[in-house]
């Protein structure tokens, strides 16, 4: 007979908390992996009283929305926790906040609102922000232009399974040249679609159609996550959590 | 203006390689102190790549009780794979720190640490990388000194032309009196340069410093003598030991790796040195003797280190763990306190112990019983005596079926090969053996789902052993007997499944002992492997066996000796050896005596239990046996 855990089944989630993330400066070169490990760990160091599942190696019940890829820097990850005891989802964003190195930075928690739905179904985009060093306004702007001009733009990108032909044109609902300190800014708005584009995948686009080349490596910063409606702008996802909260909390007083 | 951060050039190239994350720092409990407010900087090396090198405990415990000193500062770099190695040098990029991205170059100290021969090449690499002249004589007072520390500084004479210093032992004090040093010659303008630097550093106890001992050859091509060049140096240089381990209760906050790395785990230190006295085992004979960390000071470093880290796995380490006085209570009370917190604890592979199963039964009262090392090393009765890792054959059977019974489902053996006096008649009765666990095992749990991994890799004899003396058997000999045993564990398929053969071929063993048990001579032959490209030698898609015997065989050959000369070559009772003048406290007559036992396959005791039998260490070094126990108890935490 294999054997079972003894004693009883581990207590079920009572809550559940929303949290935006940063990962900036030297830990945008951490992978999704690498940064799953040191939240888990850090929910640890700050005691967050996480639900589990059953079994020999329990889980902590956490899932992870969508992660911007190993060299990105992102003001906008999310990730949603189960706890096993009510808390106060300021205190676990302070708590969870000093527990992790200083470039990861727990930016907002609310508790998921009764009959919101996932949050998983509040995010279809990405806004992205590309520092282009070394490349100037005058440059950007009409290679964006060019870009915004084609229905479709193949660009070879690396998979699992060896490079692959996709479009990164249709994804992009919209893009803007800017500057900010003589370095050229590379604006967009993105679908998560399948396959997924990715900032590179774009640069590589503005490569075929304007031969522009930066001669130093872009800095991809997603600034924003949410879904995108008719008027192109962006929801922020943890709005009908906030709003679900509001009554209850006045009913509380 | 030196200590200044590279990081600005270096991020462009982290854009291109494998890995970033590795190379960034800022993992939690690592630290950056300003330059300026530091007298003594040192850069303290792992000479592998990070993932190997960020969980080093000697490396850890150095960084912080560095750190932990108002006027020292320490960071830490590691090997740099060949990806950025190559942008490094294209964009004159120079090795640097993980944590301020300082250049290695800028520091007083490099100091090194090697738990294996096969880092060597690495930091052949990291010096040039660093634009440090590769050999000591090469560097002025503007050089960091370069100090080797580590298991493998205990025979430091194959690497003497590439460190300025090495270090032997316990390395908690010596940094101290080391940087006491610097800071002092620092502070008074550098007197007499370099020189008088390494001068003041050769009066250190535990610190040797290779340049000021000249080496001189015989006609038959060994040792005929070693002389001081000068005469305020010692003339053998004595390991230094830390005694009472609750008073060094490092590391206190682990730093904790964003990236992936070989132990995902924290490891608490329960006590340093064995006395068991396997003949084959260079750490158990060089940390001598005994000294335990008492319960409660290991509660509490157990304690603490799970609230700086947050890590769900807690190692309890030595060299043989279910030795420590009261780990049985240790074992219970920690399992007490953790229960119900998903904290694991774990012991590192074990003797072949019956007691070792209820231990491990402890520590996994409500886990997985996944899988259980157990570390016979030799494959037969009669080997094992020659090793004085002696357990009968009945008794590893049933300590294996024993684990199988208490729902354990996968068994790892460990075993050597290529044992002094060993036949393939040894190694094959490893094979036996395993059919033996499988059968009895299935027997005793009613099922067929177990597993039974043998691990085995050649044998390499290491100073400061009883085997320093011993023929090291060839890369033929090792991969014909590693053949003959799979073979016979695969010649009865239906227990043949059940048996899985992990193995290491002969080669990379032959290198290491070339490097393990070389002297000086041995460093062009580094050079040399190094110079063709030669680095990550503990990596099996890095290695190149014929790069290292084609440059072996020329470098050596002006000075009539040669690969095998080193190797399998079985030393007299009377030959210099490289590491003579080197103390590991170790009487030179006894380790000879137990050379000769081990020949006639007689055993010896442990002095923890039996009266002392004179290895040497203890009066020589003044120190003593420090075990328990203690008779305290962990008091229960309060968790929140
Ligand atoms: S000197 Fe005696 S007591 Fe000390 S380690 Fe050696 S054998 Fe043991």
């Amino acid at each position: 007979m294999a054997r079972q855990p003894e004693g009883p089944p581990p207590p079920p989630t009572v809550q559940k908390l929303r949290l935006r993330y940063a990962k900036r400066g030297r830990l945008r070169f951490a992978s999704h992996r690498d940064l799953a490990r040191t939240l888990e760990r850090a929910l640890r160091r700050a005691q967050v009283p996480m639900a589990f599942s059953a079994g020999f190696s329990p889980h902590p019940k956490i899932s992870y929305l969508g992660a911007a890829p190993t060299g990105a820097a992102s003001e906008a990850e999310y990730v949603e926790i189960g706890l096993s005891v009510r808390c106060d989802p300021e205190a676990v964003r302070a708590g969870l906040d000093a527990s992790l190195p200083d470039e990861v930075a727990i930016l907002e928690c609310v508790e998921a609102g009764e009959g919101t739905g996932s949050l998983a179904d509040r995010i279809d985009t990405s806004v992205w922000r590309v520092e282009l060093p070394g490349v100037t306004l005058a440059e950007l702007r009409p290679a964006v232009e060019e870009f915004l001009s084609r229905d479709v733009v193949t660009v070879a990108k690396r998979t699992k399974n060896g490079l692959k032909d996709i479009d990164a044109r249709a994804s992009v609902a919209s893009a803007s040249a800017g500057e900010e300190a003589g370095c050229a800014i590379l604006h967009m708005v993105v679908r998560q679609l399948t396959p997924a584009v990715r900032p590179d995948d774009v640069l590589a686009a503005l490569a075929a159609v304007a031969d522009l080349h930066p001669p130093l490596p872009p800095r991809a910063v997603r600034e924003a996550q949410g879904r995108l409606d008719d008027t192109g702008t962006v929801a922020d996802p943890l709005g009908p959590d906030r709003a679900a909260r509001i009554p209850r909390e006045h009913a509380a007083i | 203006m030196t200590g200044e951060t590279l990081y600005p050039r270096l991020e462009p190239l982290l854009a291109q390689i494998q890995k970033p994350i590795q190379y960034v720092g800022g993992e939690l409990n690592s630290q950056v102190k300003p330059w300026e407010d530091a007298a003594v900087h040192w850069a303290l090396m792992y000479p592998d790549a990070y993932e190997v090198g960020l969980p080093n405990q000697g490396l850890m415990i150095l960084y912080e009780v560095l750190n932990e000193r108002p006027d020292a500062l320490a960071e830490r770099t590691y090997a740099v794979w060949p990806d950025l190695a190559a942008l490094m040098r294209e964009h004159g990029v120079p090795q640097f720190t993980v944590d301020g991205h300082r250049s290695v170059a800028d520091f007083d100290l490099l100091g090194v640490s090697f738990a294996t021969e096969l880092g060597y090449t690495n930091l052949l690499e990291a010096l040039d990388l660093a634009g440090v002249p590769i050999h000591a004589v090469d560097r002025d007072g503007s050089h960091p000194v370069v100090v080797a520390g580590g298991h493998a500084a205990f025979n430091p004479e194959p690497v003497a032309d590439f460190v300025d210093c090495a270090v032997l032992g316990d390395g908690e004090q010596v940094v101290g009196d080391i940087t006491d040093v610097v800071k002092a010659w620092k502070a008074q303008g550098r007197p007499g340069g370099r020189m008088e630097l390494l001068a003041r550093l050769a009066r250190v106890e535990g610190v040797y410093v290779p340049r000021f001992y000249a080496v001189s050859y015989g006609p038959d091509g060994a040792i005929a003598g070693v002389q001081r060049t000068r005469d305020d140096v010692p003339a053998t240089v004595g390991k230094r030991t830390v005694m009472d381990l609750d008073e060094w209760p490092y590391p206190k906050t682990p730093i904790v790796p964003l990236a992936e790395s070989v132990h995902e785990r924290m490891s608490v230190e329960i006590f340093r040195g064995c006395t068991r006295g396997c003949r084959f085992c260079q750490a158990g004979m060089i940390t001598r003797p005994v000294r335990e960390r008492t319960i409660t000071g290991i509660g509490s470093m157990v304690e603490q280190g799970l609230k700086a880290t947050g890590y769900e796995e807690v190692g309890l380490l030595s060299l043989s763990s279910a030795d420590h006085s009261e780990i049985g209570q240790l074992a219970k009370q920690l399992a007490d306190r953790y229960e119900g917190t998903n904290t694991s604890l774990s012991l590192p592979s074990t003797r072949v112990d019956a007691f070792n199963v209820t231990l491990a039964n402890e520590l996994s009262r409500n886990g997985r019983r996944s899988g259980l090392t157990f570390a016979p090393e030799g494959g037969s009765e009669r080997i094992r005596r020659v090793i004085n890792k002696t357990v009968s054959k009945e008794d590893l059977v049933r300590t294996v079926t024993t684990a199988y019974a208490n729902g354990w489902r996968q068994v790892k053996l460990y075993f050597m090969c290529g044992l002094p006096t060993e036949t393939d008649e040894d190694v094959l009765e490893i094979a036996e053996l395993a059919v033996e666990v499988i059968r009895a095992g299935r027997e005793a749990s009613g099922s067929k789902d177990i597993r039974c991994t043998v691990s085995i890799g050649g044998f390499v004899p290491k100073p400061h052993t009883p085997f320093q003396w011993a023929s090291q058997a060839s890369a033929e000999t090792i991969d014909h007997r590693l053949r003959v045993l799979r073979e016979a564990i695969n010649a009865d398929r239906r227990i043949g499944r059940s048996i899985g053969l992990r193995y290491h071929d002969g080669k990379p063993g032959v290198i290491e002992g070339l490097l393990s048990r070389g002297d000086r001579r041995v460093g062009r032959v580094i050079e040399r492997v190094w110079r063709e490209g030669g680095k990550f030698d503990g990596w099996s898609e890095h290695f190149s066996y014929d790069r290292w015997t084609a440059a072996a065989a020329e470098e050596l050959a002006p000075f009539g000796v040669d690969l095998d000369w080193y190797t399998t070559r079985e030393r007299t009772e009377h030959e210099i050896l490289p590491w003579d003048h080197l103390d590991s406290g170790l009487d030179k007559e006894w380790l000879w005596e137990d050379w000769q036992e081990a020949l006639s396959e007689e055993e010896v005791a442990d002095c923890r239990w039996t009266p002392c039998y004179d290895c040497g260490v203890c009066p020589t070094m003044g120190t003593e046996i420090q075990i328990g126990p203690t008779g305290r108890s962990l008091l229960p935490l309060t968790v929140v």
